[in-house]
């Protein structure tokens, strides 16, 4: 998704020649090899590219037909689809993780969402954008105007993301659909992760996205 | 202006409509230029029995069993091989051709001496790339370019089969595919690929033998024809069947051709592989060769020009009872409800990487139809790409030259190559 791309953050790792995003290095390593896992919104399939190089099946949905038409042409296993209307195809346990990268907020139902990830996928790699950052508060307060930033440059009545968050709604989400937080990672403007022993207020704050790996709760 | 010309191409539709009884020679459709070619047709027969392709013979010990109950001994297949097999036999790729095209997919055609039908993909460099994959096209079953159909002449009678031939299906087809490649030593597909009636086959392959097929390419097709491709075909088939020269399937005895009604099935059918808007932009309301209408039943404008050239283009190179016969087996398809009415069902725990594309101007094979597909095969867990094409040139863009296609066929190859541990010819 355009959104995708609206996120260019640098490296957090030099483990690789490539230029790989951050969020996409700290979400890869999240996940074992040999692993089965599909990225709903794959956009150009950036990340399925980074999986595939270390050996993880990746699959992805995209939504616009030139991004998936993009991946199919770098031989990725992309369809075209909607993550609110076609996750329902998908058996449950079908993918060890099912990642949602930067695609949460422009969902109609991030909590139908939600919960179908984490049926078809044992483990959920959720990251999205923190409306609670700083930046974004300060724009509403002093300049009283819709935020907008170098990330998020869309404007209020053309954003395709209808369905933005803070860090702390969405650990509130989870608490209130069972889910486990197994980690949570806030990024700086950087793409780079704060300190851990940090409390959440913090994270909230100074968080530019959140990166989450969830799975069922009890 | 010939007002003979205006009466007799009104008379066409006079005869399809009323199934009239022979009527008089001027009533040819002579509008359709070059109609009775007898030398092309002579060919033709020959080209039924003979092939000028390779032929696979298989004698009473193998019959081939149809769905229809008979078993079908002798038949031959007639198919075309480019490239060359590699020494474990990993790299071939199968090619099934869609309702009125056949085996000559890269070469120039014996009848017609035209180029292949995808000469524009299959060759040297070219996505299905002839100096890393040894590719094959066999004639289907049924078909009237050297494969045992309706053309064909039968063993036991000495004379053409006609509508003697059993109704055969697309699993027949595939069927006797599998036979050819047990007969060339290979065991598994590289690749299965097909668009329309091809693409058919194609996941008839992966339904029947998933095991022989590491990859599939599926291309503007369905796992099952719709009512309304069902309706357009059942047109057709009345319209050969309305022509008074189609003596009950028995032409060939007769010593004649069902030229007309042949030439309105496939007028017909050419508009469904269009669209609107590609008539649109080739024709719009274009006079042909004149200035104002002639206030007659000529061909006026340039899309009836077309369309009647379409018409008698075919007939030279189509035997009418394969027509019938192929557009049959596509009514027939079904993959789902071979599987209990769930689609899903026909591709459990499939290893096939498959690729599907469809294009968005396609109304004969829409996108909801790949979609389907696409669902099924995800709810199998299925590794799949799927990608629809934007173009206005219908259900026949995949023949044509669009770019975005062939780099997205040419990935999908190459990427399944990797996986397969092909290394390309020359490495």
């Amino acid at each position: 998704m355009a959104v995708q791309q609206a996120l260019p953050l640098g490296d957090v790792a030099t483990e690789t020649p490539r230029a790989y995003r951050g969020d996409h290095l700290l979400v890869a390593k999240m996940i074992e090899r040999g692993s089965k896992v599909l990225d709903v919104g794959c956009g150009d399939g950036d990340l399925l590219q980074l999986l595939e190089s270390r050996g993880i099946d990746g699959r992805g949905i995209e939504l616009s037909r030139e991004g998936v038409n993009r991946c199919v042409a770098k031989g990725l296993a992309v369809v075209q689809g909607d993550a609110d209307t076609d996750l329902v195809n998908y058996p449950d346990d079908a993918f060890d993780y099912v990642i949602l990268s930067q695609t949460l907020q422009a969902t109609r139902q991030p909590k139908a969402v939600l919960e179908n990830l984490l049926r078809i996928g044992r483990r959920a790699i959720v990251t999205f954008p923190n409306f609670g950052f700083w930046r974004m508060r300060l724009q509403l307060l002093v300049g009283g105007h819709m935020p907008r930033t170098e990330n998020l440059p869309a404007t209020w009545y053309d954003t395709p993301n209808i369905h933005f968050c803070t860090i702390k709604d969405f650990v509130q989400l989870c608490d209130e659909i069972h889910v486990k937080m197994e980690r949570a990672v806030a990024l700086d403007s950087y793409g780079r992760p704060l300190r851990l022993n940090l409390p959440w207020w913090f994270w909230n704050m100074f968080g530019e996205q959140g990166v989450f790996l969830l799975s069922r709760g009890k | 202006m010939d007002p003979g010309r205006v009466f007799s191409s009104g008379r066409v539709f006079y005869g399809l409509m009323s199934g009239s009884a022979r009527e008089s020679g001027v009533e040819r459709m002579t509008n359709l230029q070059s109609i009775r070619s007898p030398a092309a047709h002579a060919e033709r027969s020959q080209e039924a029995d003979h092939p000028s392709s390779q032929v696979a013979l298989f004698g009473a010990d193998q019959p081939l069993k149809l769905d229809c109950g008979v078993d079908l001994s002798p038949f031959q297949i007639a198919y075309q091989t480019y490239g060359e097999l590699n020494a474990d036999h990993s790299n071939a790729i199968l090619i099934c051709h869609a309702l009125t095209l056949d085996q000559h997919v890269a070469n120039v055609h014996p009848i017609t001496g035209k180029p292949g039908w995808w000469e524009n993909m299959v060759g040297p460099n070219l996505p299905f790339d002839t100096k890393s994959y040894f590719i094959i096209c066999a004639n289907v079953i049924g078909g009237c370019m050297g494969s045992t159909g309706p053309a064909s002449t039968n063993p036991a009678t000495g004379k053409v089969w006609g509508l003697d031939f059993p109704v055969v299906t697309i699993p027949d087809m595939v069927r006797a595919q599998a036979m050819l490649l047990d007969r060339l030593g290979i065991a598994t597909l590289f690749c299965v690929i097909g668009g329309s009636m091809g693409g058919m086959q194609a996941l008839q392959w992966t339904a029947a033998y998933p095991e022989r097929v590491f990859s599939a390419l599926a291309i503007a097709c369905s796992t099952r024809h719709s009512a309304q491709n069902i309706a357009f075909h059942e047109l057709g088939r009345q319209a050969v069947m309305a022509d008074p020269e189609w003596h009950n399937g028995r032409y060939a005895d007769e010593g004649t051709r069902p030229h007309r009604g042949l030439a309105v099935a496939r007028m017909a059918a050419h508009i469904t592989y269009l669209s609107d808007a590609a008539l649109h932009r080739k024709f719009g309301r274009r006079m042909q060769d004149r200035e104002l209408p002639t206030f007659s039943f000529d061909a006026d404008f340039q899309v009836e020009s077309y369309l009647r050239y379409q018409g008698s283009s075919f007939v030279e190179r189509f035997d009418a009872n394969s027509y019938l016969y192929l557009t049959r087996a596509m009514d027939y398809f079904d993959i789902a409800a071979d599987h209990d009415g769930v689609l899903a069902q026909a591709f459990r725990g499939i290893k096939t990487r498959f690729c599907v594309v469809s294009f968005t101007s396609d109304w004969l094979f829409p996108t909801s139809e790949s979609r389907a597909l696409v669902h099924a095969l995800n709810a199998s867990s299925a590794r799949v790409s799927f990608a629809e094409i934007e173009t206005d040139r219908g259900h026949d863009a995949f023949l044509l030259d669009v770019p975005e296609f062939y780099d997205i066929a040419r990935a999908f190859l190459q990427s399944a190559g990797k996986a397969r541990g092909l290394s390309k010819a020359g490495d």
